[in-house]
């Protein structure tokens, strides 16, 4: 902090620009707490009416005014007012006008705040928006939770050091610096060795070799060489060693599968409301573990992995074999995300069309490959019709596994409830 | 002879408004400017925000309200609806005066010279911040009540006192002692042990009557000694000290906000002359330095730009118009008293007799000191300045179907309006007179509140609110009496408490 002292005693100046700013953070929290109900209303509103690719942001929120005021008393309209204005230009005493239709405009506190009728409106930090869209909402039966919550080490190489263990030690960096420390310690005596050696040769063409000046310059010649010599060729400075440290593994990690639909009876409408459905259990997921890997299986006769682009966006038609995915989807985790380590989720959008033949084969690859190895399996249906013979088969895998949930949601009005419903946190 | 100007861009160092502030205190002592010492602190525009949220004082308890009020005041700070004021400064000793960084050297030698030597002489001088504030505590309390409050929430938890707090907000207004009268307490007293004298005598005799037969116990009550014996204009204080069901520590609750409250309540009764203070000032010391050379011309354009802008009033046909503009009718009237002093009319002789042909700085030293908006404006606002600013008064009666222009700047208007807009700054007349009337002492514990009506204004609709937060206070029903010109009385709410 920076102070100066004036000549007058007790006069400062003080810079408080490096003090903390966020004094009110606290009461912006109570404020929000406070209003959770309403605030939580807006939030739901906004939902239904925001693309949810762009959900990863604020939001602007609005509360009616008259929910938060802070009640006083005072005086209501009527009653004998007076009030004193400037600006008078052709008034005399006694004139009568005819009340503004207005109102209220004469003295008094009829409006002392300009918007006491309009909502009270404010920006929520996109923090704030997902901490209330996500409240209560815990990923259910968490069974690795307390395994995954220990942190486990990896080491990884990290660079060189210069002290460590023989079996560490690094050849080709230690010869390296060993070569490079011999050049810079050799350079000085190698040049003038070269000098005394040019003398010297062009001393014996003028004079015979017992000179005093000869001698004098072979005695140099030598001891610079013995000089060359002692310079040792491995010393305990050029020693490097592989660096390892120890990194906390991101064991609270999850896979995701987003399994989808995209054939011909999937129009544009049911695929925006499945494409909602996955970006929040993304996002949830995004905030409960600390490494999701997303896998995405579209399908329609065959099964094929994707990146998120194209499964969100790139168009498909065909028809219909959903075990093809459940087939692929289990594929993909054998070999690559043994359940011992991963926490294994599972979401599937359809509108429930399928091959009538492939049904049961669905339900028997869920049942007894899928299920035993996922956390969670989530299947919603998006249809205006009826339900066809996928659900009657997925209801089997709902009471046979209980960790399998299953919904139907008509309208992009229902996805913030079923999702909470999915979701929903679960008593211990 | 002229002095070498202090700067001459409009970039500031602290250096320089060290300099700046050196000059100012000086001229500042010329003109007798009787100030606490200064405490000018550069802050950034969030910290001016936060600063606004607490109702300008550098500490506060946590409360929901505040950020609300915070929320409010970024939302319109970050869509540009609104500025941030220049400066805020605490009545408190150190006066803090905070200094935005966003500002031009300019802009920080003017708020040093309003707020620093401007504010800071008023709140040293004005007897209401004298009587009710003490500037040497503030800063302390305000950090007593921040850890005692927080210590609530860890002990009661957090809802609790959040409820407590709530319903002394919704009082607060009614949380000031608004006369001191300490000669009339103890007459009171005298009054009271006297009563009670009485009382014990009476009791004796109803003891006579006891084994009679009650035909109505209402009535019996009812003779019954009143209590609050008078009314009590303070709600919260009453309720600190007598509601039958609060605990210690909510009792230091309301004692808190009735605190604050009776801390801004000389501000909110001195607007005007706070404000015209102040600004009077800013623009005699900073024309004095610039008479002495040390102000450039650019800067002295620049400031009368902002200071011009300060002092506007749109006339009442403006679609700015939103009443009378309070830097604008002080900085007139702080300037007509000067005037008066100085270069008085025939007029001012006979309305100032005793002003005209005194030493201003006096004169206006004594204004300030001895008086608040309501008295001020009644004492010195002068036919020149009502020519000036063109008032005009409007009647405006419910049981009329139009207005009346009542008076205008004329001869016949004067007293009138002057009178008129004093009134209009008495806190009394625009708040409603609510007084706790009674409470039933040996039935429901109910307690009365009557509400004096004046000129028939109602109350509005938050009333009721209002009830249900005093209910949680009290404990016990609550009722509020309207007691109408003619005498007459009504019950008008009641907020009763669920068995």
């Amino acid at each position: 902090m920076k102070s100066a002292r004036t000549n007058r005693v007790g006069e400062q100046i003080i810079d408080r620009r490096l003090n903390g700013k966020n004094k009110s953070a606290v009461n912006r929290q109570k404020f929000i707490q406070r209003f959770k109900g309403q605030i939580k209303k807006a939030v739901t509103e906004a939902m239904s009416g925001r693309s949810i690719t762009d959900l990863d942001r604020g939001e602007k929120i609005n509360i009616p005014a008259k929910d938060i005021s802070e009640p006083v008393f005072g005086h209501g309209r009527g009653g004998k007012r007076e009030g004193i204005h400037p600006g008078n230009t052709d008034f005399v005493s006694g004139d009568r006008i005819s009340r503004p239709s207005g109102g209220g405009g004469s003295g008094g506190k009829a409006s002392n705040s300009g918007e006491g009728e309009d909502d009270f409106s404010f920006e929520l930090s996109r923090d704030e928006f997902l901490d209330i869209f996500f409240e209560d909402l815990e990923l259910p039966d968490l069974i690795k939770t307390q395994l995954a919550r220990q942190v486990q080490y990896k080491t990884v190489r990290a660079g060189f050091t210069s002290t460590g263990t023989p079996s560490n030690l690094n050849i080709v960096r230690s010869m390296k610096s060993s070569l490079s420390r011999r050049i810079a310690t050799r350079t000085p005596y190698a040049r003038k060795l070269h000098e005394a050696e040019q003398a010297l040769e062009a001393a014996l063409l003028l004079e015979s070799p017992t000179a005093p000046r000869i001698m004098a310059l072979q005695e140099e010649i030598r001891k610079l060489k013995s000089r060359i010599r002692t310079i040792p060729f491995i010393d305990t400075f050029d020693l490097k060693y592989n660096n390892r440290i120890k990194q906390p593994k991101p064991t609270t990690q999850a896979v995701m599968f987003c399994l989808m639909d995209v054939s011909g009876s999937m129009d544009e409408g049911k695929k925006d409301m499945a494409k909602r459905f996955f970006t929040l259990l993304y996002l949830f997921l995004t905030r409960s573990y600390e490494k999701i890997d997303l896998v995405f299986i579209r399908h329609h006769t065959v099964a094929k992995e994707v990146d998120e682009e194209e499964f969100f966006y790139s168009r498909e038609t065909g028809g219909t074999v959903v075990s093809s995915a459940l087939q692929m989807m289990y594929d993909i985790v054998k070999e690559r995300y043994p359940s011992s380590e991963w926490n294994i989720y599972g979401a599937q959008a359809s509108d429930g069309d399928n091959w009538t033949d492939d049904s049961p084969i669905c339900r028997d690859v869920l049942i007894n490959a899928i299920m035993p190895c996922v956390q969670y399996y989530a299947y919603v249906e998006i249809t205006e019709e009826g339900h066809q013979g996928l659900w009657r088969e997925y209801l089997a895998v709902k009471r046979a596994c209980a960790n399998f949930a299953m919904q139907h949601i008509t309208g992009p009005a229902d996805i913030y409830p079923v999702f909470r419903k999915l979701f929903q946190k679960k008593l211990a | 002879m002229k002095k070498k100007p202090l700067s001459k861009t409009s970039e500031w160092t602290f250096e320089l408004i060290q300099k700046y502030n050196t000059e100012i205190a000086r001229v500042a002592a010329g003109y007798h400017l009787d100030t606490y010492p200064n405490q000018i602190e550069i802050i950034t525009a969030e910290q001016m925000m936060d600063a606004y949220s607490y109702v300008g004082m550098p500490v506060g308890y946590g409360h929901w309200s505040f950020g609300k009020q915070f929320l409010s005041v970024e939302q319109r700070y970050r869509r540009g609806q609104m500025g941030l004021a220049y400066e805020i400064v605490i009545n408190s000793n150190p006066c803090i005066a905070y200094l935005m960084e966003e500002n031009t050297m300019m802009m920080q030698a003017l708020v040093i010279a309003h707020a620093a030597y401007g504010h800071n002489s008023f709140f040293k001088g004005n007897y209401l911040f004298r009587t009710w504030t003490d500037a040497e505590s503030i800063i302390d309390y305000l950090l007593f009540a921040k850890n005692y409050v927080a210590e609530c929430e860890q002990r009661y938890g957090a809802d609790a006192v959040e409820e407590i707090l709530d319903s002394c907000h919704a009082l607060m207004n009614y949380g000031v002692d608004r006369y001191k009268r300490p000669g009339r307490i103890s007459l009171h007293q005298e009054q009271q042990r006297h009563k009670e004298r009485e009382d014990y005598l009476q009791s004796r005799i109803n003891d006579l009557w006891r084994t009679l037969p009650v035909k109505d116990r209402r009535a019996d009550t009812h003779e019954e000694a009143h209590f609050p014996a008078e009314p009590q204009e303070n709600l919260l204080y009453f309720i600190e000290k007598n509601a039958p069901l609060l605990e210690p520590w909510q009792r230091e609750l309301v004692r808190i906000t009735r605190k604050m409250a009776q801390y801004f309540y000389p501000q909110r009764q001195t607007q005007v002359m706070n404000e015209g203070w102040a600004t009077f000032w800013h623009y005699t010391l900073l024309n004095t330095l610039y008479d002495e050379g040390l102000l450039t011309d650019g800067f002295m354009v620049e400031f009368l730009q902002s200071h011009t802008n300060v002092i506007h009033q749109p006339p009442y046909t403006s679609k700015y118009y939103s009443g009378i503009n309070p830097y604008a009718l002080g900085f007139a009237m702080m300037s007509d008293i000067r005037r008066i002093c100085e270069k008085p009319t025939e007029e001012d002789r006979r309305w100032f007799p005793n002003l005209v042909d005194t030493d201003w700085i006096k004169s206006l030293d004594f204004a300030m000191r001895n008086f608040k908006d309501e008295s001020f404006v009644a004492q010195y606002l002068s036919p020149k300045l009502i020519r000036d600013l063109k008032l005009f008064a409007v009647l405006d009666d419910d049981a009329d179907n139009e207005l009346e222009i009542s008076a205008i700047h004329d001869d016949r208007g004067y007293q009138h309006i002057r009178q008129t807009l004093a009134d209009h700054y008495n806190l009394g007349n625009r708040e409603p007179n609510i007084q706790v009337f009674n409470v039933n002492r040996r039935g429901d514990r109910s307690l009365t509140l009557r509400h004096m009506q004046h000129n028939r204004h109602p109350l509005h609709e938050d009333t009721e609110q209002v009830l249900k937060h005093l209910m949680r206070l009290w404990g016990f029903t609550v009722r509020m009496e309207t007691v109408y010109e003619d005498g007459t009385v009504e019950l008008t709410h009641e907020c009763r408490k669920e068995d």
